[in-house]
């Protein structure tokens, strides 16, 4: 295993945030604290700090987003950053450009951070391994791989709404194999020491070998959600039935679908997150999204929280304990 | 007469089961005309010293794109064989692939004529199976064949109609003709890049299940038995598809098949962060099917090592992973790589030798590969104590697309002779 430390500067500083497969825990810690601190920008008038006073973040999104790529553009502006949103995927791409000169076109404009999304698994680190020493990365998304900030920012709610992440049991449903947001969540509450993680879904939609990521596949909800403290559903993207992942709406609702009824078979007082987009009717019953145990739009409040803690640790002044850790295998 | 010769060298030759330290005479016309004594007459034009050196067959490579015609813009002919005798590599056979292509007399024609030329390597074509390689109209076998065409193969184009897979192979056989057959159901391919297992899950990309190879090479074998063609599986990759080919050769049926050099040396791990020079097709699996293949080259089940070459200008691989080409120039590391199973005591030098020279000559069906007298001088000649690291700016191919980049090898070319002539030696530019 090769391990050229992408993510780390020389001094073991976090430069790019592309994954959190291998990112230590007091990094993970560092973020979440520092997110902490933040929320409170938000519930002031002024909504600003100026740690990225003339810097400036390029939300950079090959692929279509809504809320990512406006919570990245709050968190900058309450930094104080200047960004700029740009949708490539209808532009410079379709014009033959590559990926790589999108970027040093843009880095030739002076710009200090990249937030990427793109559809293909690897593109932020491809990216990362080739920009200069000042540009930074920030992974939205690539592909079934990662999305770090997403599943910190779930860590963020969940640490919130239920505390120590290491008492907890919690389990994520659906399209686990086309999720990049389930890799990265797995990853996170594996290396914060969650008591149990699991994933559910029909095996269509579970990935080979899945339990080397550190997980108990369930087929069952039933079985799958019994005594958990966390419930993480997952986006079933319509399209699915014609890959022949799933049969009809109606059989995926009535099987992973969660319905109060589900729901209450995992403990009494268990949360219920989504990142979103929901598909009310497919993925969850309206009665479980909009219900008290529903976290999900606390999540959205929160990941502006998240994304100004990690582009503040990467480009800013925030304080980030130096990791030289030993072992695991890092980006 | 006047010739060359080569003195003192270890000599190697599994075809006439020639293992010894002896003289070898070449005369004018390109042939070898003695070995351990001088022909009467023979007067020495040149003196190659191969003292400490093993002199072997010139290797014969059973699939190498050349990039000619179609994508000059990754390499060229001349650049290609310039690299595959600067490997040891005299005889080289392409498959049907390019653009246009080969799937006319015409462009076989072209191919050769190409590689003649420049009077490096001997360029064997293969002729396409289907026309355009689109699987279903079926080529003018006989006349490709005429035009020196070594076989017939739809390269990686999948035929998904099994009728006509069914009578392509028939009009194969009736004129003799091996059909190369790439083992790869493109369904379960579908939209795959890396093995389907813990490597792909960790990166999330799209997996290509063992199954995709199996359920192929199941269907092809039991064409094989129904038709009765001779056939040869490129670059089979899992333990399960080796399982099956051991029971296909037991039962009679005319098949052989080769491995790459690089499938017998990486694994799925290898790719670690979407390491785009591992991107190859069939992906690297699993440690056991790595495992499989180098048990199969042991007990003679897979019966050559090919480089499976594939140059590509360096853009081709900075791209995301599934989106970036896949392939390895590999000519130049065919030796190095087959010297390293011999290092690590999997294969004697012999058996290595021949894996490389007279068994894949067999297969070509083609006269080459070994040191006969009266056989064509193609020769390999290596130090093989000679250390050295692979690194991007010894590539003579215009590819320096490889994984490994780095990588410590023990063996070196330092003379490569081709119908008797010197055309490369190490050192001399």
């Amino acid at each position: 295993m090769k391990r050229d430390d992408l993510q780390f500067d020389s001094h073991g500083r976090l430069r790019h945030l592309l994954t959190i497969e291998g990112l230590p825990r007091q990094t993970i810690l560092d973020i979440l604290n520092t997110a902490e601190s933040f929320i409170s920008v938000g519930e002031r008038e002024i909504k600003k700090v100026p740690l990225l006073r003339g810097k400036t973040v390029v939300n950079l999104f090959f692929e279509a987003s809504t809320r990512t790529r406006t919570t990245f553009e709050i968190a900058a502006k309450r930094l104080s950053a200047d960004v700029i949103n740009l949708n490539p995927s209808a532009s410079s791409t379709s014009k033959g450009e590559t990926l790589l000169d999108t970027v040093r076109n843009l880095e030739a404009m002076h710009t200090e951070l990249f937030v990427v999304r793109h559809r293909e698994s690897g593109a932020a680190h491809l990216i990362a391994a080739h920009v200069p020493e000042h540009v930074h990365i920030v992974n939205a998304g690539d592909g079934r791989h990662a999305h770090p900030t997403q599943a910190l920012l779930d860590l963020f709610t969940i640490r919130r709404h239920k505390g120590p992440i290491e008492n907890l049991k919690v389990a994520i449903v659906g399209d686990i194999l086309h999720s990049r947001v389930a890799r990265s969540e797995i990853h996170a509450l594996n290396t914060l020491g969650a008591a149990e993680v699991r994933v559910i879904a029909p095996k269509t939609l579970l990935p080979t070998a899945v339990e080397k990521l550190g997980v108990h596949a369930y087929t069952d909800m039933r079985e799958g959600l019994s005594g958990v403290d966390v419930v993480i559903m997952l986006r079933l993207q319509r399209e699915r039935m014609t890959g022949a992942f799933i049969s009809s709406e109606q059989e995926y609702f009535n099987l992973y679908g969660l319905t109060p009824e589900k729901l209450g078979l995992a403990k009494p007082d268990a949360i219920v997150m989504h990142p979103g987009p929901m598909n009310r009717g497919l993925d969850i019953d309206s009665a479980v999204a909009d219900g008290p145990q529903s976290v999900i739009l606390p999540q959205v409040t929160y990941g502006i929280a998240v994304r100004m803690a990690i582009m503040a640790l990467i480009m800013g002044g925030a304080a980030q304990t130096e990791s030289a850790p030993a072992g695991g295998r890092r980006a | 007469m006047m010739g060359i010769v080569i003195k003192g060298g270890h000599i190697i030759d599994p075809a006439n089961k020639l293992d010894a330290v002896k003289d070898l005479y070449i005369d004018s016309t390109g042939f070898i005309t003695g070995i351990g004594k001088a022909p009467e007459g023979f007067e020495v034009a040149r003196s190659i010293d191969a003292h400490g050196q093993i002199v072997c067959p010139g290797l014969v490579d059973l699939r190498a794109r050349l990039r000619e015609p179609g994508l000059e813009y990754k390499a060229t002919m001349e650049s290609e064989t310039r690299a595959a005798v600067a490997a040891g590599i005299t005889t080289l056979c392409c498959p049907p692939d390019t653009w246009p292509v080969i799937d006319t007399p015409a462009m076989a024609q072209m191919v050769q004529s190409r590689a003649w030329r420049f009077g490096l390597a001997f360029v064997h074509p293969l002729g396409a199976l289907t026309q355009g390689l689109e699987g279903k109209l079926l080529t003018d076998m006989a006349a490709l064949e005429e035009a020196g065409c070594v076989g017939v193969s739809n390269a990686l184009e999948p035929i998904t109609d099994t009728l006509v897979l069914r009578r392509a192979m028939e009009y194969a056989a009736t004129f003799d003709l091996t059909v190369y057959l790439h083992a790869e159901d493109p369904w379960l391919r579908n939209t795959g890049c890396v093995h389907e297992g813990e490597v792909g899950t960790r990166l999330g990309l799209p997996g290509i299940p063992e199954a995709a190879e199996t359920v192929a090479l199941a269907r092809d074998l039991a064409l094989i038995e129904q038709t009765g063609v001779r056939a040869h599986f490129c670059n089979l990759s899992g333990a399960r598809a080796v399982a099956m080919l051991v029971e296909a050769q037991k039962q009679g049926l005319p098949v052989t098949a080769d491995v790459t050099a690089h499938h017998l040396h990486l694994t799925e791990h290898d790719i670690g962060y979407f390491n785009t020079q591992c991107h190859v097709r069939p992906p690297l699996r699993s440690l056991r099917d790595r495992d499989a293949l180098r048990a199969a080259l042991q007990n003679g089940v897979i019966s050559s090592i090919c480089s499976d070459h594939q140059p590509h200008e360096p853009d081709a691989k900075l791209a995301p992973f599934a989106e970036s080409e896949p392939g390895i120039s590999g000519l130049e590391t065919l030796l190095p790589l087959t010297l390293k199973l011999v290092e690590d005591k999997l294969l004697t030098l012999n058996e290595a030798i021949a894996l490389l020279t007279v068994k894949p000559a067999e297969i070509l069906g083609v006269e080459c590969g070994t040191l006969s007298v009266g056989a064509t001088a193609d020769i390999c000649i290596f130090d093989p104590k000679s250390h050295w690291i692979l690194n991007a700016d010894k590539f003579v191919s215009r590819g320096r697309n490889s994984p490994f980049l780095g990588w410590e090898f023990t063996g070196r070319v330092t003379h490569t002779l081709v119908g008797g002539e010197v055309v490369f030696e190490l050192g001399s530019t």
